[in-house]
């Protein structure tokens, strides 16, 4: 626990020795990436252990906090959790370093790298709390360090109000955990989660709070909207900690809560279950109706918790005595996928911010035919693409495999959850579909195909290696994990055991989950290789390609121009008028008439449903404000009145009662 | 066992076809062996590569058939077992096809053709929907057989025959069939043979394909239609005799009855409007569900 505490120092000294040198850009960069680095590698030592095996840690130091104590634990659930925080809170501080460059007209690099140092030890305090109090200081800490982070560039018209949803979005979040932790601490007599036990009424209400309240952390639908104005606007390396870490934290105490409530009701696993689908198709469906790239990400990440949910869903439903190895494997799919999305999402992400940078602009129809001239990059989002849409070999296919697994054993067992596993399986595949057709649009559009304007025609790779280096990095990651899934198990067992509090050993119960992914590691690095030595066959056989310069053949077409390619709008069109009653499409097409018809036009844009129900609750309270306004009109003799009848109400009450 | 059949026989399925539509059109046909001499012809062309194209449309071609040929080493052919097989095959074997179908439209959208966008956004509209009915007609087989890999459900249906339950088989069959014309852009869903762009989805998607590149999108299409053709036969024709030969023979003459069928439904019917075509792949999905609701017991059949 002491490397633990040394880590969160490091991050502190980082975050504010960036603040004291602010005036320097250069070394308030080297301070705030380096704390973050450093900090990163000293938390990641203890974690492992603990992940591996080793024994539990906790320290209790006194507060001068009524009812709070300083109470910090990792116990292997957190130490899952903190994994990503570490290596992407390490990879992303990298990164940052050569993408954040001082701007002339910004106040510099530093106040970033104060909050991502102080969003990084937050997190890292929401994994490890044991105690109700600290636990929401930390929470808070992170919304707040999130924030500041979200509306680093203040300066540009969007982003103030990306912001301010992302902050109400929050705290409406944050309400609902007050709820729950005042409910369970009152119950128990104590805010430390140690006492906490799950009271004799009204489980089930605690357990809406917390799907709401971590819920709307996470992202699940319909809590979701602060996601896709929050991700666009903030800086890359940002987005990447946020939707690959932060919204996992809301997945963590919704485990946490599981752990603490005791054996759940096989509602909440139906419920969880439900969240999920409706996240994963909504998020899957909303991807395909964006332009900016950023925002396509986001819906993305909604889509992937979605899919955890799922997987984890299915696991809580079949958590019974008899179907305890079908949970284990439902639940490790879910977990799996956690680390999974971590990683391809950040990668994503990174690699869209060398390309924000290199071609001004994320706006899907502006781009085009950028992997020529950013190979690298290209090679990222690429790779990040095929793993996002769950493709063998990348690692987004082996945690969704997992759930797959359970849902058919569970339907060729004959269980009472059938109908469970069933509506899983048909949600990832629908879902898995649909995220290939978003990938395909968004890669096929942003890196294929010729470029669409002329500030995308000038892209060229960053000449910084270290933005380079971390994308390499991460594809390697998302590769290896695909194939040595297997591997990631080994981690997964521990948590696994707590979540189900089984007296087995859930190494043994994830038995057909290693054996399962040894074969696609195998099977997979098999494909790999025929596919090396099919292209090299075919460069060593086959008649070389004829010489010189010639263009896409287009039916004949002699001279196309770049405006004459399928567009990011034409080409969700099948799907966003198929599913248009979901995704709010709106369309408009003036018709041309009159002897000189003007110009013809056609618009469609689709907007957020639960931002239009929300738009619809927000002007109901303000139209209630404004009638309850007119009790207030500024006459003393009415204000005399509403005391006398106020008064006179009361002692009705009083004698009536 | 599937992979080496697929390897030798797929132009001779696709071959059966072409010759059972010609008949039916009264026409003579092309020779039943002219597919394997159209790949011949393809691989001793040069390729011609577009300036806009990358590494992306060269590698799209090998990649899918890369691909299928992973899907193929998972099938097996009646009661013999695939070259590969583990719980949860069917999975793999479903996100294989996937990711030929993400190669394949990546490379048709490196093209920056307006024709080959079109392709390549109805191949992935409609890849949705078809993607949850294989699934489903897989996941229904589950059900019925009690076995989690393609090999062990063949090796139950071969053993049991359809047994009680003929019912949901014969609708697991049904979405097996049309899920086939869909994957293999048969009529009534696109027309394999059509000459005009605007109206083809898969075809489109390989214009600017030539020489080898265009050789290997051809074995893809004709492995991926055998592939189908397997899968179907497994659940029509059930038949375990004990001898290797015999079985894999039985096997063979189902895919190529399989050809045959297809053939029939290419010669009677017309394209249909692609907005209708999101309410049959619709209609494949609910029999899928179908069958199972009309399964009489989890692993009935043995």
């Amino acid at each position: 626990m002491t490397l633990f505490g040394l880590a969160l120092a490091v991050l502190f000294a980082g975050a504010f020795g960036a603040l004291l040198t602010a005036n320097h850009p250069r070394w308030a960069t080297s301070l705030g990436a380096g704390g973050a680095v450093l900090g990163s590698a000293l938390g990641l030592v203890p974690t492992l252990r603990v992940l591996l095996g080793g024994d539990l840690l906790s320290i209790d130091l006194p507060w001068s906090v009524p009812a709070g104590e300083l109470s910090l634990g990792i116990d292997p659930l957190s130490a899952f959790f903190l994994v990503p925080i570490f290596v992407l809170g390490a990879a992303s501080a990298i990164y940052g370093s050569a993408y954040l460059q001082p701007e002339p007209d910004h106040s510099g690099p530093a106040a970033a790298w104060l909050w991502f140092d102080l969003l990084l030890a937050s997190m890292a305090v929401v994994a490890t709390a044991r105690n109700g109090l600290l636990f929401l200081v930390a929470w808070e800490g992170m919304a707040l360090s999130s924030f500041f982070l979200v509306v680093f560039h203040h300066e540009r018209a969007e982003v103030p109000r990306a912001g301010w949803v992302y902050l109400v979005a929050t705290h409406v979040g944050t309400a609902f955990l007050l709820m729950l932790f005042a409910w369970l601490a009152q119950d128990a007599g104590s805010l430390d989660f140690a006492r906490w036990s799950r009271p004799a009424a009204g489980a089930g209400w605690l357990f809406w709070l917390a799907l709401i309240g971590f819920g709307s952390k996470t992202g699940f639908f319909p809590f979701h909207v602060w996601l896709p104005e929050a991700h666009p606007v903030a800086p890359s390396h940002v987005s990447a900690l946020l939707s690959g870490v932060m919204v996992k934290l809301g997945l963590y105490g919704l485990l946490r809560m599981l752990v603490v409530l005791g054996p759940p009701d096989p509602g909440w696993g139906l419920l969880l279950l439900a969240a999920g689908l409706a996240s994963a198709l909504y998020g899957g469906l909303a991807v395909l109706g964006q332009r900016d790239l950023k925002r396509c990400l986001a819906y993305s990440t909604v889509e992937n918790v979605g899919i955890v949910a799922i997987g984890l869903g299915l696991g809580v439903c079949l958590l019974r005595p008899d179907s305890v190895s079908l949970a284990s494997l439902a639940l490790a799919g879910g977990l799996l996928h956690v680390w999974n999305h971590a990683l391809f999402k950040s990668l994503l992400f990174l690699a869209s911010g060398s390309l924000a940078r290199a071609a001004g602009t994320l706006d899907l129809e502006l781009l085009g035919g950028l992997l020529r001239r950013m190979p690298w990059t290209g090679l990222g989002l690429l790779v990040g693409g095929a793993a996002a849409c769950a493709l063998p070999p990348f690692n987004g296919f082996v945690g969704e495999l997992l759930i797959y697994l359970s849902a058919l054993r569970t339907v060729a067992a004959g269980s009472p959850s059938t109908p469970a596993a069933l509506a899983a399986i048909a949600g990832l595949a629908f879902v898995g579909a649909l995220a290939a057709a978003g990938f395909v649009r968004l890669l096929g559009i942003a890196l294929l195909g010729e470029p669409r304007s002329q500030a995308a025609s000038r892209a060229r790779e960053s000449p910084q290696p270290a933005m380079r280096g971390v994308l390499i990095a991460l594809c390697a990651a998302c590769l290896t994990l695909g194939l040595g899934g297997a591997g990631a198990l080994a981690a997964i067992a521990r948590p696994l055991a707590q979540l189900t509090a089984s007296e087995n050993d859930s190494l043994a119960l994830l038995q057909p989950a290693a054996a399962l992914l040894w074969s696609i590691g195998a099977v997979g690095g098999l494909a790999l290789a025929s596919a090396l030595v099919l292209l090299g066959l075919r460069r060593r056989l086959l008649p070389k390609p004829v010489p010189g310069d010639v263009g896409t053949w287009d039916c004949g077409y002699a001279a196309p121009s770049p405006r004459m390619q399928y567009t990011a709008s034409s080409f969700a069109e099948p799907l966003t008028r198929l599913f248009g009653a979901v995704l709010g499409l709106q369309e408009s097409e003036p018709k041309p008439s009159g002897v000189f018809p003007p110009l013809a036009s056609f618009t469609s844009q689709s907007t957020d449903v639960a931002e239009r129900v929300y738009a619809r609750i927000f002007a109901g309270i303000a139209g209630l404000g404004a009638r309850l306004r007119r009790l207030d009109t500024g006459s003393a003799q009415l204000y005399v009145l509403y005391t006398v009848v106020a008064a006179l109400a009361a002692l009705a009450w009083g004698l009536l009662s | 066992m599937e992979l080496a059949l697929a390897l030798l026989l797929a132009p001779l399925l696709t071959g059966v076809v072409r010759r059972t539509k010609a008949w039916l059109a009264g026409r003579e046909g092309p020779p039943l062996l002219q597919a394997y001499r159209d790949l011949r012809k393809l691989l001793a062309r040069a390729s011609v590569y577009s300036r806009t194209t990358t590494w992306v449309f060269r590698a799209g071609p090998f990649l899918a058939l890369a691909a299928v040929l992973g899907a193929l080493a998972l099938a097996p052919a009646g009661p013999l077992p695939a070259l590969v097989g583990f719980d949860g095959d069917l999975v793999l074997l479903v996100y294989l096809l996937a990711l030929a179908r993400f190669a394949t439209a990546l490379a048709a959208l490196d093209t920056g053709s307006a024709f080959e966008g079109m392709g390549a956004s109805r191949e992935m509209a409609f890849g949705v929907l078809v993607e949850l009915a294989l699934l489903l007609a897989l996941t229904s087989l589950v059900r019925t057989t009690g076995a989690w890999s393609l090999s062990d459900i063949a090796a139950q249906l071969s053993a049991a025959g359809w047994g009680g339950s003929a019912g949901s088989l014969v609708l697991v069959a049904a979405a097996l069939f049309g899920i086939l014309l869909v994957e293999n852009a048969r009529i009534p869903f696109d027309d394999p043979a059509t000459h005009l762009e605007l109206t083809m989805i898969h075809e489109v998607m390989v214009l600017d394909h030539s020489g080898p590149d265009l050789a290997a999108i051809e074995l893809t299409s004709m492995l991926k239609l055998w592939l189908f053709a397997g899968l179907l036969a497994n659940v029509i024709a059930p038949v375990q005799t004990g001898s290797a030969v015999l079985d894999g023979g039985v096997h063979t003459a189902a895919v190529l009855g399989v050809g045959i069928a297809v053939g029939l439904v290419e010669s009677s019917m017309a394209r249909l409007a692609l907005l209708r075509v999101p309410q049959i792949l619709l209609a494949l999905t609910l029999l899928a569900l179908l069958s199972m609701v009309v399964a009489p017991a989890p692993g009935g059949i043995s």
